[in-house]
């Protein structure tokens, strides 16, 4: 035990603030799922169930095709960002090379750079760019600027699980002759493969989340589900927007199901 | 580079017996290979590298430009650069708006310190096996929809909402929240309550014990020895979760935009109102410079003083 047992009043008092930071944390979300269900038009008010506003949600084309964006963007932008995150974290945990640290300093800028700020930045240059390329924002604009944030988080994972890797197995294989690609493909990449994983989860959820960048360079006719749903919040709120949300809770909760089992895979190997 | 050095007056030396010219050659293979090494590595950086020069650095600097950059009647002249944008940051309406999301900024901070700190302690204090579970439990927000977070408040403190009832049945009457500061400070602490809890339970699960139990046995409260022991231990975390917390609030756009009102604009809002209504985008630019300015510095400080902590 690293820290002394707290006692009578005072561990009455940690237990009581631990109840409410729980109840903070779920209290909302659950409220926002039971009102999904309601039949009245106000977006608080319990009305009698209904499963109104999901098929609403299920006939409406704007919200199908915006959900089929979110996951279309999320998909290609994961996989480039995994292929080039894995690869960096490489690079920086297993060899030495010119301009190093600026690299390493440079990965961490989109992690700590402010929303509004990377979205202005992007904002600025695609429209820079399509002045002199012409071309039209949408989904690859979308794509490549998920992919320039989503980089850093999967390097950062893969680095942790690089790190934590006993090196020795690597140069075992390559005193047993195997090549360096053999050495990496067959023992490197399958101990690395739960922090790809995870890595690759992390872009996945970020990807879907997105808000601020996207409705920076996103397009006419083409827009993800969060943005959507961020200006049907801002035209006036309607029980709509609770069956969408709960379907976006839905898509985070998958997601972080995933990532713990694969944490609990990272752990057991 | 020794090694360097070192061949390089062996090479000189023209009585070198076998064993030595061996040795040369030795050196000058492993130079090569460090050599051949340091290309592999910088060919696995290179893509992401080149990336992140075309779709980070180089709007980087465009945002650079802009800054300097004046605003016309069609759009923004780039050439002839001038400081305007960033004299207008004096400007009362300006100052208002930077003084604002400073001051909810702290306001969060210090409230997300306050809730958090107990909790982590308390969280450290707990068997492993219960604190794994109590830690997913923290975890799960933290990978939820921020938006969908955000527009949950917007659920409960609106019309008629969950709210209002429970203050009427309690017998307060309607409590008019949303669209105030004190709706985006909650958003804000909900939204970023998790950043503080991680570090700051890293910080304090790492601490000695039996380094509290000293200080109770030489007389100290139990207060005493929280600020002079505890605190001063755990004040990397402190220090890094705050960071966690101040820098996203200062910048934040979403919450604001769902749960506040006209009189509460903040800074991410405003700078996004530069490029979207106002069309001074040399200003807007300006704005969002200042902000990462102040981001660069809080970031510098979490290497210095609390990085180690994550």
């Amino acid at each position: 035990m690293s820290v002394t047992q707290p006692r009578g009043a005072t561990k009455r008092l940690l237990q009581f603030n631990s109840w409410f930071v729980y109840l903070f944390f779920y209290a909302p979300i659950i409220l926002l799922v039971i009102f999904s269900f309601s039949d009245s038009p106000n977006v608080g008010v319990w009305g009698g169930f209904t499963l109104d506003w999901y098929s609403e949600f299920a006939d409406s084309s704007q919200t199908r095709s915006a959900l089929g964006n979110s996951i279309k963007v999320a998909l290609v932008s994961t996989v480039i960002s995994v292929v080039l995150g894995t690869m960096a974290a490489l690079a920086l945990e297993r060899f030495t090379f010119r301009g190093k640290r600026v690299f390493d300093a440079l990965l961490y800028l989109p992690i700590i750079i402010p929303d509004v700020t990377m979205a202005i930045m992007l904002l600025l240059f695609f429209s820079e760019a399509a002045n002199i390329l012409g071309f039209q924002k949408g989904f690859a604009t979308i794509a490549l600027s998920h992919v320039a944030f989503n980089i850093s988080f999967v390097s950062v994972v893969v680095r942790a699980r690089l790190a934590g890797m006993d090196q020795r197995l690597e140069e075992a294989a390559v005193d047993l002759y195997a090549s360096r690609w053999k050495a990496f493909r067959h023992v490197t990449l399958p101990l690395i493969m739960p922090g790809i994983a995870g890595g690759a989860l992390l872009a996945l959820t970020l990807s879907l989340d997105d808000v601020v960048i996207t409705q920076f360079v996103n397009g006419p006719g083409w827009t993800t589900l969060p943005v959507f749903v961020f200006g049907l919040i801002r035209k006036g709120v309607t029980p709509l927007i609770n069956a969408v949300s709960v379907v976006m809770l839905v898509i985070s909760t998958v997601l972080v199901l995933l990532s713990l089992i694969t944490e609990r895979a990272r752990s057991d190997s | 580079m020794v090694r360097n050095r070192d061949s390089a007056v062996l090479d000189r030396d023209d009585n070198a017996g076998d064993a030595r010219a061996e040795l040369v050659v030795d050196d000058q293979f492993e130079v090569r290979a460090a050599k051949a090494e340091s290309r592999r590595g910088l060919l696995l950086a290179l893509p992401a590298w080149l990336y992140l020069m075309v779709l980070f650095v180089a709007p980087l600097a465009i945002v650079t430009v802009y800054s300097f950059a004046t605003r016309t009647r069609s759009g923004t002249e780039l050439s002839g650069w001038n400081l305007d944008s960033y004299r207008k940051l004096g400007e009362p309406i300006v100052r208002d708006i930077l003084f604002r999301s400073l001051t909810l900024a702290i306001i969060t901070t210090v409230i997300c310190l306050v809730i958090a700190y107990p909790f982590s302690y308390y969280l450290a204090t707990r068997p492993e096996r219960i604190r794994n579970v109590m830690l997913v439990f923290v975890m799960i927000p933290f990978w939820t929809n921020f938006l969908v977070r955000n527009f949950a408040w917007r659920v409960i403190l609106g019309n008629d909402g969950p709210l209002t009832r429970v203050t009427e049945t309690v017998g307060l009457g309607e409590v008019e929240l949303l669209f105030t500061p004190v709706a985006v400070v909650l958003g804000l602490v909900y939204g970023f309550l998790p950043f503080m809890i991680l570090p700051l339970y890293a910080a304090i699960e790492r601490v000695d014990g039996r380094l509290l139990e000293a200080s109770r046995d030489l007389g100290a409260t139990g207060f005493e020895s929280f600020r002079q022991v505890l605190l001063p231990l755990t004040m990397p975390g402190v220090i890094a979760g705050s960071i966690l917390v101040f820098v996203p609030s200062l910048g934040a756009y979403v919450t604001p935009e769902i749960l506040g009102g006209a009189k509460t604009t903040l800074l991410g809002s405003y700078i996004v109102i530069q490029f979207l209504t106002a069309r001074n985008w040399p200003f807007g630019a300006a704005l969002s410079f200042v902000l990462m300015a102040i981001m660069l510095v809080a970031t510098l400080i979490y290497f210095r003083k609390g990085g180690r902590t994550l």
